[in-house]
């Protein structure tokens, strides 16, 4: 895990170059993981939590950007988007969240947590036959997470969670690319490719990976732990070994 | 597939009305598409342009999303039926305007590799102050995009177009080069530059004839 007492940040391919280096003393969070598996509502327990540690936090989720969220909207409505215009929408939106919510906030030295990030993208996209190399080309300005932890769930276990909650979506059914004969057909495969995308991906990218199967309580307690692992090594509990590197950052 | 690039006044919509006029006269199927124009991401646009909400990156990418859509719906299929389709200004705008913006050169190339390489491009070639004083002719003033004063160049529009544009001018001429645009003196009167444009136009439409006779097996046909 992501330990350096440095915290330098990398982008994950040509990141923005017109804008000034900045220091980003913050820390950026993403909750992966597939559409029902209980990512808001681990987010919204992950908040008090930090805030009653003391840190400041910010949030941000995918498609929630002020300039595209209603285009995004309007799109799926209206069944007309190809998926390369819907790779580069979620992109428009991503950017504008990144530049006017992730990197302001990482600025100011808060806690960003993401729901879904960039990988979401890569995840949905592959499935949908985009070509991978192109979909990574596009996310080149994005900023790579200090920590991404990923909710794993099977697709069976997934189905009852998903039915009793909102009920099974349109799009999160995959019905746009016709792969069953009905919703709950096409459900079942579309979740199962997207999840064994995700798994690939998490060993690529090595995310932290908790089993969302448990109850709410202890899946919180699970990534808190994470998290605390995290935050503890990023805030350097001094260790004898790093007396030196303090020191010579009084220097600086 | 026929696009026209250049800055905002050097007068290539001017030439593409013109030779569409002239293509269609002869007979040739021909489909118009325009930059910028999709509905799809019209109101994003003006709500961040309004606003002032667009970066670089996010000017960049709806642009691509515009042009997406219309690879789709305004692009693909006229080609593939066998149509020339006329493009009023093509991804190489992306790379000029974007990358004076300050995106990275490989980025946006990237964005943009599912487009396909128009068989001609024409880039009218014009000095800032002739573009300058056609723009202003037209019109009041200039639009703010238009004149980079989202890139803070100068609190002037009239210099900031000038600073702006001269960089935007400047990569052009770099991608002349990179991608085989044609250019196109667009200082040149108006009837002489399209004397000039026609006569590659037929050049490129050559294949094209010699195609459409072959597809009807034999039969050879004149388009008139």
């Amino acid at each position: 895990m992501a330990s350096h007492p440095s915290r330098a940040k990398t982008w994950y391919g040509h990141g923005l170059p017109y804008l000034a280096k900045k220091r980003l003393p913050g820390h950026l969070i993403a909750i992966e993981g597939t559409d029902g598996v209980g990512r808001s509502a681990q987010i919204e327990l992950l908040r008090p939590w930090l805030e009653l540690e003391g840190y400041a936090v910010s949030n941000t989720g995918w498609t929630r950007s002020p300039l595209l969220s209603e285009t995004i909207n309007e799109a799926k409505a209206g069944h007309r988007l190809t998926v390369t215009t819907f790779s580069l929408l979620y992109a428009a939106d991503f950017a504008d969240r990144l530049e006017h919510e992730i990197l302001p906030a990482l600025q100011a030295g808060f806690i960003v947590i993401a729901d879904r990030y960039m990988y979401t993208a890569f995840a949905r996209n592959f499935v949908m036959g985009a070509d991978p190399q192109w979909t990574r080309e596009v996310f080149g300005m994005a900023l790579v997470p200090d920590l991404v932890l990923y909710l794993d769930i099977d697709v069976k276990s997934l189905i009852p969670r998903v039915i009793m909650g909102k009920g099974m979506d349109y799009w999160e059914s995959g019905m746009h690319l016709a792969l069953g004969i009905d919703l709950f057909d096409s459900f079942e495969r579309y979740q199962g490719r997207l999840i064994d995308e995700y798994r690939r991906l998490s060993s690529e990218f090595g995310f932290v990976s908790v089993d969302a199967r448990l109850p709410i309580e202890e899946l919180q307690g699970e990534l808190r732990k994470h998290i605390a692992e995290y935050l503890s090594a990023a805030y350097g509990k001094p260790r004898p070994d790093s007396a030196d590197n303090r020191a010579s950052a009084r220097k600086e | 597939m026929i696009c026209v690039e250049g800055i905002d006044g050097s007068g290539k919509s001017t030439q593409l009305l013109l030779l569409e006029r002239w293509l269609r006269s002869r007979g040739y199927p021909v489909h118009f598409t325009e930059w910028n124009s999709s509905r799809l991401v019209r109101r994003s646009m003006q709500r961040g342009k309004k606003k002032n909400l667009l970066t670089p990156t996010t000017f960049s990418l709806l642009h691509a999303v515009d042009f997406a859509d219309r690879l789709t719906y305004q692009i693909l299929p006229p080609l593939k039926a066998g149509m020339i389709v006329l493009a009023d200004r093509y991804v190489y705008t992306a790379f000029a305007r974007d990358v004076a913006r300050g995106v990275h050169p490989e980025w946006v190339r990237a964005v943009y590799s599912p487009a396909l390489r128009p068989d001609l491009t024409l880039y009218f070639r014009v000095p800032i102050d002739i573009s300058l004083e056609r723009l202003l002719a037209g019109r009041a003033k200039l639009k703010y995009h238009e004149a980079g004063m989202d890139v803070g160049l100068s609190t002037d529009p009239v210099e900031s177009f000038r600073m702006f544009q001269s960089r935007v001018l400047e990569i052009y001429d770099q991608l002349t080069l990179e991608f085989g645009m044609r250019p196109i003196d667009a200082t040149a009167e108006i009837p002489n530059q399209q004397r000039v444009i026609r006569t590659m136009v037929q050049e490129i439409l050559r294949n094209y004839d010699r195609n459409r006779a072959n597809e009807k097996n034999g039969v050879t046909s004149q388009p008139r």
